[in-house]
């Protein structure tokens, strides 16, 4: 075996795909620490910033009218009560799980490509979800009182009512946004301590207080790692049967009700299959740009993007399924509401959507069968994009197709989404970039002691 | 003698000869001693004498609770506190209320690990002797230390301070109280 060694007799990384050759303990820590602390911030980053800004304070606006008009402003009415706000909600949230899916399952597997990616992903997954998080309290007729899902000792002697999904919805998407956020935070605590001391280093102050502050304190003892990393596994041993229950949560908010299109034992799985999908195109569509920008090519290599082809191949396959068991039960149950919302998909109103929707997220991805298109960037990138919108159309289809039509043709009717609608859906991809750009700022965006951890094993390495 | 100490510091290259000093300073009776690296090393933990590791136990005792108290809570107002008779149904409907016990025993194992793990490390700690000395912020970028508190029984200044020399660190500190 031999290593390579730098002059302090340090190990030096080799090329294991997921890690390029070159690397010792310092610059890889000095790279990652170098976006946070000492790159300036630049002319692209500051007109992204600007024109995500536009977009917050835009969807902050159409929450002040929500507010004061009320869910009218929207395009909902009867029989489709659940329009983009749902819609929006369960897209979000389903972007939201590849982060935790990354972090805590490939940890679990052991998979090293996940070292590089597992911390943005991790806050893609925090802001998909407090985002998602938003839209069913905006989406109540009266937001101001969300609160009363909460169990707590109130005066009107009420308890929230547990056999209704809307309140298990409350519980898992609450355990979600706190688990991923503690999951997050102590994955950064070793990051923000090495930010602290190098601040201290460079003699810029007020950067080592505030992240000395974020860090509490943390020396790298070897009583603390050990403590650390048992701690880190089991909260990754615990998220992942909380990933899979969140989205089976969510999907059991429309399963359990026995509106045509909705009652389906198999949305469960299918949800969280679809879940997977869609957060995996965003993990996409955040690194090719973060890598791009920051430089960080020899730690976000082409072998993290082709993986997660190959991940967006599988996903797309599990969801295709979905669409076809949906289509087999329809028919095979001989309920003729059921074969009706069926049939309309195809060909009723909203069958562009329908069709699109397949062409999105079935019909395209099959290109990801070709080796030399799962390492070709650009295509990647814009396949991404593809899917997220497909995702995105299904989960309206999902939400809307089902109920335009559902029992009594006298009681059918249409939604068109208004201009308020518009504005919040593009509005929460402003919020959710713009969150995004705050973070790669402002928090290291690669876990920097794995990182550490990553040139040691690549180093031992036997080629 | 001056200013009191808080213990004799060496600084290491490389993980290996942090390990190997660990190791050599055990064999000559140290058990207090502290090793610091700026990333996880598998067996440290045993070579510094960490015995039992509580973390797992106050994890799976803060998802019972979570699990039961919330399953308890729903039971109480199902049945006892808040009774709604739907067509005579059954008060105790277990099977939903396992959605929300779930989750909630998920969310008692998380809160208990992380802050479990942060009170027994002794975290939040914002100030420690060993920030006094300048080298060590390189403990979370590059470099390995080890540390010889006086509060270990097998400290002396003279004896720890050459056992520490001849394990060829690349320097030796002492660290004021």
């Amino acid at each position: 075996m031999s290593t390579e060694h730098n002059r302090a007799g340090q190990p030096v990384s080799r090329d294991i795909g997921v890690l390029r050759a070159g690397y010792d303990y310092a610059s890889v820590t000095d790279k990652i620490a170098g976006v946070v602390l000492d790159r300036s911030f630049g002319k692209v980053w500051w007109t992204a910033f600007g024109l995500t800004f536009i977009g917050v304070l835009a969807f902050f606006g159409a929450m002040v009218w929500l507010f004061i008009e009320g869910v009218g402003i929207w395009g909902v009415n009867i029989p489709v009560a659940w329009g983009f706000a749902i819609g929006n909600f369960v897209w979000w949230i389903g972007i939201g799980h590849a982060g935790t899916f990354i972090s805590a399952v490939l940890l679990l597997l052991r998979q090293k490509w996940r070292t590089s990616i597992n911390r943005f992903a991790e806050a893609m997954t925090l802001f998909a979800a407090g985002i998602a998080g938003i839209f069913p309290i905006l989406h109540l007729g009266r937001p101001w009182f969300f609160y009363w899902l909460v169990p707590y000792p109130n005066i009107m002697n009420l308890w929230p009512q547990w056999r209704s999904p809307l309140v298990w919805d409350f519980f898992a998407i609450s355990t979600y946004l706190l688990v991923s956020l503690l999951f997050w935070y102590v994955g950064l605590l070793p990051d923000l301590a090495s930010l602290r001391d190098r601040a201290g280093r460079h003699g810029q102050r007020g950067k080592q207080v505030v992240y000395g502050l974020l860090a509490l304190g943390w020396r790298g003892e070897a009583r603390h790692w050990a403590r650390y990393e048992t701690a880190y596994l089991l909260l990754a041993g615990l998220a992942t049967p909380l990933v899979v229950s969140v989205h089976t949560i969510v999907a059991l908010d429309f399963a359990i009700g026995n509106t045509p299109g909705y009652h389906s034992t198999i949305f469960p799985p299918y949800f969280v299959a679809g879940a997977l999908f869609s957060g995996f195109a965003m993990v996409l569509s955040l690194a090719i740009p973060l890598r791009h920008f920051f430089g960080l090519k020899d730690f976000i290599t082409e072998r993290h993007l082709a993986n997660a082809g190959k991940v967006l191949l599988a996903t797309s396959a599990m969801v295709a399924y979905g669409y076809a068991a949906e289509i087999f039960t329809a028919f095979y149950s001989g309920d003729v509401y059921e074969r009706h919302v069926t049939i309309d998909r195809w060909v009723g109103a909203y069958a562009p959507i329908y069709w699109s929707m397949l062409v999105c997220n079935v019909l395209l991805p099959q290109l990801l069968w070709w080796r030399r298109l799962r390492h070709h960037v650009p295509t990647l990138f814009v396949l991404s994009l593809v899917i997220n919108l497909g995702m995105w159309m299904e989960r309206f289809l999902i939400v809307v197709s089902s109920l335009h039509q559902d029992f009594l043709p006298s009681a059918w009717g249409m939604f068109y989404p208004t201009m308020w609608d518009w504005v919040q859906l593009l509005g929460s991809v402003a919020l959710f970039v713009w969150l995004f750009l705050l973070f790669v700022r402002f928090l290291p965006a690669i876990s920097m002691a794995e990182m550490r951890g990553l040139v040691r094993d690549s180093a031992r390495e036997p080629t | 003698m001056s200013a009191p100490l808080y213990g004799l510091l060496a600084e290491f290259p490389t993980a290996d000869a942090l390990m190997a000093a660990a190791r050599a300073v055990r064999e000559h009776g140290f058990r207090r001693f502290e090793a610091y690296s700026p990333f996880a090393l598998e067996g440290l933990d045993e070579l510094v004498g960490l015995k039992r590791n509580h973390v797992p136990l106050i994890t799976l005792i803060g998802g019972l609770l979570g699990g039961a108290g919330t399953y308890f809570m729903q039971w109480y107002s199902a049945v006892i506190d808040y009774p709604i008779n739907v067509g005579g149904r059954p008060l105790h409907s277990w099977p939903s209320f396992i959605p929300a016990t779930f989750e909630f025993t998920i969310l008692g194992a998380a809160l208990a690990a992380v802050f479990g793990m942060l009170l027994l490390n002794g975290l939040p700690k914002l100030y420690h002797p060993l920030f006094a000395v300048e080298e060590f912020e390189l403990a979370t970028r590059n470099r390995f230390y080890l540390c010889l508190p006086v509060s270990d029984p097998a400290f002396s200044r003279d004896r720890s301070e050459r056992l520490l020399r001849s394990l060829q660190p690349l320097f030796v500190r002492e660290v004021p109280a």
